[in-house]
């Protein structure tokens, strides 16, 4: 048992391990960081050439962070809107404050349908609120449908990835899934042969379950309408058959009206997997009767959303759709891999999200994790500044941890204290150098460098040298060396 | 023309072969140098670590040092980003009206080196010998936030001597990131392995960029394995000549 459990990350950001500890695992896993490198690589190309054929993809992406930012700063209007147009078209809509709330809604409905099977498109929102145990625990058999989610499902795995939850894992490693858990011994790990031996899975709970949970990519507020892109068509089956149909999504979902798709949808493929089109764009609004599903439930979930919204700096992460770009781009991710992050959202994105949707109670390590580098903000295409809100969300976490009196002696906090009173004034900051070289002297070997460091200098030194202190500064020489070795420089000076 | 120099914390502390290139290049180029002596730091290191108070009393500070100089040249490419991109945000909000004012009408009058040599001096040669083969890195900073382009390669390819080499995956982080670098040494130790494997990859004897940080980092790895290469700060390739050649090459 243990052993499944150390296997198994926390995607909890109440219990997770903070994310330098959670990665460290990760860091050591030869195959996983493969499996994550390959897999973003390959979809991070194909994203820059599709993106490089738009001759307006720079004005496509500023139409998307207008729509998004608009949408969000009217979204209660927004999703008045949405409730009104999607009931007149025969929808049940139910408001969520909370994960606990949404659960509750979405098995009384279960309940109401005397539902105890419950076929699921990927939604990364109710990895959100964990629904798949709540509803185990209560009895209700869920399946996944999605191919990665499919994996992941059998193989008792957590999702890595928002997009392709199941990057971190290689065909090798479905086929021994599918094997071992679909009974069939002679599975070769061709791509054809794993993706037939999941339809035949499939198909069987297609035609046989009558209730399905879905997500949504995007909820219009002009029509009442949703949309879900995909791209294998697992979604639209699960959109088509079944008789009840209760989807999940979050409040920040909503565009003003229908043609505002004509964008969304153009920056989100290209962004997400790299293909101009989604290969499967459903939408619907409402009950239609005699075609698709008869009952159709929309849960609108807050849970943290609310309080993101009443934030100038923050509201800016309320506008993601979701398409992964910042993680397809980050350097860390590239090297963690998404269970370091101890949530269903990983990556850049999830390090602004995670701990503002745990309204900065948890997750507090996630903003530190980022060297800042700015690339997920050049291909986000909403334009979140996220290293801005890392940067808001660091001070808040370093506020909050400041109080606490166990800090003040913390090498880092009082590394930065003091250097703070240095930096305000120069001859404190040079009497600080002349006693840095001589302290430092003596870590400093014969080559004119530092191999090994105590407290924090230790973390430097673990895998990096330091030359030693030069012997003059850059001021010191200035002062020393009198005027300008020019003498025509030398008596302009003067 | 006149120019005050802002050399950076670091650059003065520990770096100070940058700032004497920066002086001997400018200098042979006929600009006449300041140093305010009371210069510290811009406040990247608190801002980045969350900080944000101490960050902005440190930006004051350098707002009211360099408030009546003509222009202000700084050689590190993340410095001048931490001006750009962060001042405004932190003066916004702690700042007064006066101090808004001030830093409005200096933000025009601070440039990177590199742009200081092709947008406000329109040179390419500086008549620099530097006869090693050499990578660039494009520093993070420089890249998306200063958006420095081909400036640095067009400077590069002025040198006599010098073989540039195309560095793979060349806007890809090294992993130093100022405090994350400690915070979670780990991760950027394993980010620094991926750089490193490119940087060696070109075969190049040295790899210079325009940030000390990111040179330090990967010095430190090159140091640490005998990688047998060194680092360089793009300055001290500018400064070069026959006469006299970088100190790092001695």
């Amino acid at each position: 048992m243990t052993q499944v459990a150390a296997n198994h990350p926390v995607l909890d950001p109440v219990f997770a391990a903070t994310f330098p500890k959670a990665a460290l695992p990760v860091l050591r896993n030869p195959q996983l960081r493969k499996n994550v490198a390959h897999a973003i690589d390959v979809i991070q190309a194909k994203r820059a050439k599709l993106v490089a054929e738009k001759t307006d993809w720079q004005e496509l992406r500023s139409a998307a962070s207008a729509i998004r930012a608009h949408a969000i700063e009217n979204l209660g209007a927004y999703l008045e809107e949405f409730e009104i147009r999607c009931t007149a078209a025969g929808g049940i809509v139910h408001w969520a404050a909370d994960a606990a709330q949404a659960r509750q809604i979405i098995l009384d409905i279960l309940r109401q349908e005397n539902a105890n099977d419950v076929i699921k498109i990927k939604t990364m929102t109710s990895a959100e609120i964990q629904l798949n145990p709540f509803l185990l625990a209560a009895g209700v058999n869920v399946f996944e449908t999605d191919l990665a989610e499919i994996i992941l499902q059998l193989g008792e795995e957590e999702p890595s990835h928002i997009v392709v939850p199941a990057l971190h894992i290689n065909r090798s490693q479905v086929r021994e899934i599918f094997s071992r858990r679909m009974g069939l011994k002679d599975l070769s790990d061709d791509p054809q042969a794993l993706t037939a031996a999941a339809r035949t899975y499939l198909r069987q709970k297609f035609l046989t379950i009558p209730t399905a949970i879905s997500g949504a990519n995007f909820l219009i507020a002009e029509t009442g309408g949703v949309a879900v892109v995909e791209s294998e068509g697992n979604g639209r089956m699960c959109l088509t058959l079944p008789r009840t149909m209760i989807t999940l999504a979050g409040i920040e979902k909503v565009l003003p009206r229908f043609k505002d798709l004509e964008v969304m949808l153009q920056v989100l493929a290209r962004s997400a997997t790299g293909e101009r089109m989604n290969p499967y764009n459903s939408l619907w609004t409402g009950v239609t009767p005699g075609d698709g599903p008869q009952n159709f439930h929309v849960v609108l979930l807050d849970n943290g959303r609310s309080s993101i919204l009443s934030k100038p700096t923050e509201r800016q992460t309320l506008k993601c759709i979701r398409c992964a770009a910042c993680m397809n781009s980050c350097p860390v991710y590239r090297q963690t891999g998404g269970h370091a992050y101890g949530s269903v959202y990983p990556g850049p994105i999830g390090a602004i999200l995670t701990p503002q949707l745990m309204q900065m109670h948890h997750a507090q390590s996630l903003p530190f994790a980022s060297s800042l580098c700015g690339a997920c903000y050049e291909v986000c295409p909403v334009k979140i500044n996220i290293p801005e809100v890392l940067l808001e969300l660091r001070s808040q976490v370093v506020n909050q941890e400041r109080k606490d009196l166990a800090r003040f002696f913390d090498p880092m906090y009082l590394g930065l204290r003091i250097a703070n009173l240095l930096f305000a004034r120069a001859w404190l900051l040079h009497s600080a150098q002349f006693l840095g070289r001589i302290g430092i002297s003596f870590f400093t070997r014969k080559d004119g460098w530092i191999h090994s460091l105590p407290s924090v200098g230790g973390k430097w030194t673990q895998t990096r040298d330091l030359r030693g202190f030069p012997k003059q500064t850059f001021h010191e020489w200035w002062a020393a060396r009198g005027p300008a070795t020019d003498p025509a420089l030398s008596k302009e000076a003067t | 023309m006149r120019v005050s120099l802002f050399i950076t914390c670091y650059n003065d502390t520990l770096f100070p072969e940058t700032g004497r290139a920066v002086v001997s290049l400018l200098e042979k180029l006929g600009v006449q140098l300041d140093f305010h002596p009371k210069q510290t730091c811009c406040g990247q290191m608190h801002a980045n670590s969350g900080f944000r108070g101490e960050a902005f009393s440190q930006a004051k500070r350098l707002v009211h040092l360099y408030r009546d100089t003509e222009t202000i040249v700084v050689p590190s490419s993340s410095c001048v980003a931490m001006i750009r991109d962060q001042y405004p945000g932190l003066i916004d909000e702690l700042g007064n009206d006066s101090l808004r004012k001030e830093f409005a009408a200096l933000l025009p009058r601070i440039f990177e080196l590199s742009e200081f040599l092709i947008d406000r001096l329109g040179v390419e040669d500086v008549g620099a010998y530097f006869p090693h083969r050499v990578t660039y890195h494009a520093s993070c900073h420089g890249v998306r936030v200063l958006h420095l382009g081909d400036r640095p390669y067009r400077l590069l390819a002025k040198v006599r001597g010098l073989d540039l080499a195309t560095l793979p995956n060349v806007d890809r982080c090294c992993g130093f990131g100022g405090t994350f670098s400690v915070k979670n040494a780990e991760v950027s130790s394993a980010m620094l392995a991926v750089k490193l494997q490119d940087v060696v990859s070109t075969g190049a004897e040295y790899c210079t960029a325009l940030d000390n940080s990111c040179l330090m980092h990967l010095g430190g790895a090159m140091h640490r394995q005998y990688a047998g290469m060194k680092t360089i700060h793009l300055a001290e390739i500018l400064a070069s000549t026959q006469a006299s050649p970088a100190e790092a090459t001695l």
